[in-house]
């Protein structure tokens, strides 16, 4: 699993760069969230501009890592869904749940 | 369409195999004589369906034996297209797998393949016996 982060004014930016996001890697983006969750970060933005694929596996891990965000009194949201990846968000539902961005930068507007 | 099609894979019944089958189907909605766009959704929607229900046999319907091979079927005929994945588990009910929570405070990490595959699909059955298990799902097409 390949990924990149960042900071930004105490957010943290998680960009997956990965094209899928399915039951063979999502583990890994799981363990992933967690890490940055343990070391202090209660803020993330993930941002799935380079996935074009996502399954239910990988639906679970942001589920999980809102519920820990949640528990830590933050936050967890996404930027840049691809388009079969916001038709997963919508067809079970999730769209309501998460907040969603256009842009990294959109979402790092909204927590000032 | 130009030609029915009936293609058979066999797979070990592990993860790293998911993106080779979703390739597969993709190639094979291909063949059908119908707009770019129908194709575009119809083989995303073929990609997301096969990739669920392979993960589903391995992880859900018990066949992670070292041995253990998945056997898929994809048939694109006149009207419809089916999609059997065969597996040599111990199998699982699928009447009783219920549509996942929507609410946030009880919503799970999982449970939503099935829910996922009875939504893009227009018809699914699990069906279990001695020789095995079959997942099928049929999609109508326009």
């Amino acid at each position: 699993m390949e990924v990149t982060t960042e900071q930004n004014e105490g957010v943290t930016v998680l960009c997956v760069r990965e094209d899928r996001l399915d039951a063979n890697n999502s583990e890994e983006l799981k363990a992933e969230l967690q890490r940055i969750f343990e070391s202090g970060s209660k803020d993330l933005v993930v941002d799935l501009k380079e996935v074009l694929f996502i399954d239910s596996s990988g639906l679970g891990v942001f589920v999980t890592g809102y519920k820990n965000a949640s528990t830590l009194h933050g936050t967890l949201k996404l930027a840049n869904l691809q388009l079969q990846v916001q038709s997963m968000f919508e067809l079970t539902r999730l769209h309501r749940v998460f907040d969603i961005f256009i842009s990294v930068d959109d979402a790092l507007q909204s927590y000032k | 369409m130009k030609n029915n099609i009936d293609i058979e894979i066999i797979i070990p019944g592990n993860t790293r195999h998911l993106r080779l089958v979703g390739r597969v189907g993709q190639q094979v909605v291909q063949e059908l004589d119908c707009s770019e766009e129908a194709k575009e959704e119809l083989s995303s929607q073929l990609v997301t369906v096969l990739t669920e229900g392979l993960v589903n046999a391995i992880k859900y319907a018990g066949c992670t034996a070292p041995d253990g091979q998945i056997h898929v079927r994809i048939t694109l005929a006149e009207k419809n297209l089916v999609v059997r994945i065969y597996d040599t588990g111990a199998g699982f009910d699928l009447d009783a797998i219920p549509d996942p929570c929507f609410s946030p405070c009880g919503m799970e990490d999982k449970g939503r393949g099935i829910f996922i595959l009875r939504s893009l699909m227009d018809r699914v059955t699990y069906t279990c016996s001695k020789e095995g298990n079959v997942l099928e799902m049929i999609k109508e097409l326009p």
